[in-house]
């Protein structure tokens, strides 16, 4: 209990420390494994909350604020009411394949987890490949929507599944490639070892990983079918999407499909381009003083719970207040900023055209992420700033000249020779 | 330059969210009020249970049966002008009668036994106030009616519908005021002629005069006018039945 930083690692070898020899190693495994099956279900649960709170906000509404305070118990009355639901399977649909689908959806991307650096010696398994497992299993999730939707026999299915399998395909390509300038420069696939390349300077803050890092983080936003790039559900089209016949716990399972594939693109985004568990060493108490506050000042909260919080807060905070902000809360701070980004995005934009939505992948993003490999070449290889000033003018120059190449043709307007 | 840049109105339309996003925040008001961007208060939700909205004194909803200091003294004389008018049927009138089949006079003027108006067939179209000679009928603005029993609850009865005129002053103090100078100039043009009639009416107005002011004096302080509504109105009202 020294150590902020090495909280749940300590207390986990404690426990296990106690255990008998032979059983240690086993026990060690299944903390891990259960730790992370516990945080999954979670975390999908309040990321539907917060993305309902902050898309209502951004249209002039409250949002979730019925059920417990701030609406925090509206997950549960949610994942309650789909328990109870029906289970429906349409007539004549693959009935295997219709149950099978979402189970096969989620699983991979539970696994993911089991890879990321959660904090300082906070990983499940480091592998030496951790990059190509995720990129491997994230791609799973194209077959499990293509089996939805093939099983359910709906036309609505059908269309978004096959909307989903060329949308996913598309996207899959620059994703990757945006990595492989990563794999460069790091000279490793381990993610681990990525996240500690990145101790002197995050790559969001180098020419070509402010690019790559973008390109990630939009192609796997099409990846996990959100807005903008919602074509395979999109509702006012095709009723539901790959979903369209599912209900009950099938289609929680979907969901949690979803929402957790989300969070992961953002807790990758962040393990590789925004220095993962890495940040700068702000003491503790400037965070404990922060949350103080906040608490203090929550009109919501009955006045002896608020005093409570803030007695808490500044007492972990005087305890502490030597050490530096732990790193798995930077970690997740820093992927919450990103699932607001993809709020945000959701809030803001419309969804794209088909065609506007293969041509962003093809003619745009894939250009450019060939382009973030040469430029993280020059980057790494050439002395100090001729490198990142070359980088930074190829990178400027093929931006304008694929946004050129890229224009709309524009049609010089029709005349109606009969109108006049 | 920056306008045109590809991408600049992409950044601009995020701006215009999270504008949004911060104004429903105090913190976020202040925020941009440091920046000197001009900002609106962004909640608009009425939280409806606790908070009600502020209706405008016209808000209408459903019908009630106006009456003058005590329950008993409406001044609905069951003419069924409303029952004929109301659009979708909904007023159910029965005048009270006694075992000869004549109508029977408390007050002075014949009065309804039985007046139901069933709430889920209103429409809140006001045209039976309109048509009612006796302003006996007002519109209510209290509109948290629904309940689960369609027969039990939603067909008010004529003890569900009386509502004393203060209530009506209460709720709609403009409305209710013009009514009672209506009535009171209505009293004054019939009762100038009553007095003025040979002595054979007068001593039949007296002694309906003192039940009906009693009550009703007190707790009010209304339009003084003569309160014994009971003679000088009868003349005005259709034959009942008719």
């Amino acid at each position: 209990m020294s150590s902020l930083d090495q909280l749940f690692v300590e207390v986990t070898r404690s426990l296990v420390s106690r255990l008998p020899p032979w059983l240690a190693p086993w026990a060690s495994m299944l903390a891990t494994i259960g730790a992370i099956a516990a945080a999954a279900p979670v975390i999908m649960m309040y990321l539907t909350w917060l993305e309902r709170k902050l898309i209502a906000r951004m249209q002039n509404r409250l949002g979730p604020n019925r059920v417990g305070l701030y609406g925090l118990l509206q997950p549960i009355a949610d994942g309650v009411k789909m328990f109870i639901k029906e289970d429906i399977v349409p007539r004549g649909a693959d009935r295997l394949l219709h149950l099978l689908a979402p189970i096969v959806a989620v699983a991979p991307v539970i696994l993911l987890f089991a890879v990321l650096p959660f904090g300082r010696n906070m990983v499940g398994a480091d592998l030496h490949v951790g990059l190509l497992y995720f990129l491997a299993l994230g791609s799973i999730t194209s077959y499990a929507i293509f089996m939805g939707g093939w099983a359910s026999r709906s036309k609505f299915s059908m269309l978004g599944a096959m909307r989903t399998v060329a949308q996913i395909i598309s996207y899959e390509v620059p994703g990757v490639l945006s990595v492989v300038a990563v794999i460069m420069v790091t000279g490793t696939l381990s993610l681990v070892g990525i996240v500690e390349a990145q101790a002197d300077h995050w790559f969001l803050f180098t020419p070509w990983g402010f690019v790559a890092g973008a390109i990630f983080f939009m192609s796997g936003i099409a990846e996990v079918n959100r807005t903008p790039f919602d074509m395979p559900e999109a509702e006012s089209e095709l009723v539901g999407g790959f979903h369209t016949e599912y209900s009950g716990m099938k289609f929680a399972l979907w969901y949690m499909a979803e929402f957790l594939e989300a969070f992961a693109i953002c807790a990758f985004t962040t393990t590789l381009f925004l220095g993962g568990w890495q940040g700068p060493p702000i003491p503790f108490w400037i965070l404990a003083a922060l949350l103080a506050l906040l608490v203090g000042t929550a009109k919501s909260l009955a006045l002896p719970a608020r005093g409570l919080g803030v007695l808490a807060l500044v007492a972990l905070g005087g305890l502490y207040a030597r050490q530096p902000i732990p790193s798995w809360i930077w970690f997740f701070a820093k992927t919450y900023v990103l699932v607001f980004v993809l709020v945000w995005l959701r809030g803001t934009f419309p969804r794209l055209r088909i065609d506007q939505l293969m041509g962003f992948a093809w003619k745009f993003l894939l250009p450019m992420a060939l382009v973030t490999i040469l430029a993280a070449g020059l980057w790494s290889l050439m002395p100090f700033p001729y490198g990142t000033v070359l980088a930074v003018l190829i990178l400027a120059a093929s931006y304008a000249v694929l946004v050129r190449w890229n224009r709309p043709a524009s049609l010089s307007p029709r005349t109606y020779v009969l109108a006049d | 330059m920056a306008r045109r840049l590809v991408g600049f109105h992409v950044l601009r339309g995020m701006g215009v969210t999270l504008k949004t996003f911060c104004e429903t925040y105090p913190w976020g008001r202040a925020v941009l009020r440091v920046l000197r961007i001009p900002s609106t208060n962004g909640l608009v939700t009425i939280e409806y249970p606790e908070v009600k909205q502020q209706h405008s004194e016209r808000f209408r909803y459903f019908p009630f049966l106006v009456y003058d200091g005590t329950p008993d003294d409406l001044r609905c004389v069951a003419c069924k002008i409303c029952e004929q008018e109301c659009p979708p049927q909904c007023i159910h009138i029965v005048m009270e009668k006694d075992a000869q089949g004549r109508p029977v006079k408390v007050h002075g003027r014949t009065l309804p036994a039985q007046f139901d108006i069933d709430m889920s067939i209103c429409m809140s179209c006001r045209i039976c106030v309109d048509v009612c000679p006796f302003d006996a009928i007002e519109m209510d603005n209290a509109y948290e009616l629904s309940a689960s029993d369609r027969f039990e609850h939603m067909l008010f009865d004529k003890q569900r519908l009386l509502k004393s005129n203060e209530y009506f002053q209460q709720i709609k103090p403009t409305e209710a005021s013009e009514v009672d100078q209506r009535l009171a100039a209505k009293q004054k043009k019939t009762a100038a002629p009553a007095q003025a009639q040979p002595a054979s009416a007068a001593p039949s107005s007296p002694p309906a005069a003192p039940p009906g002011a009693g009550p009703a004096a007190p707790p009010t302080g209304r339009t003084p006018g003569p309160q014994p509504t009971g003679p000088p109105r009868a003349p005005q009202s259709p034959p009942p039945g008719a």
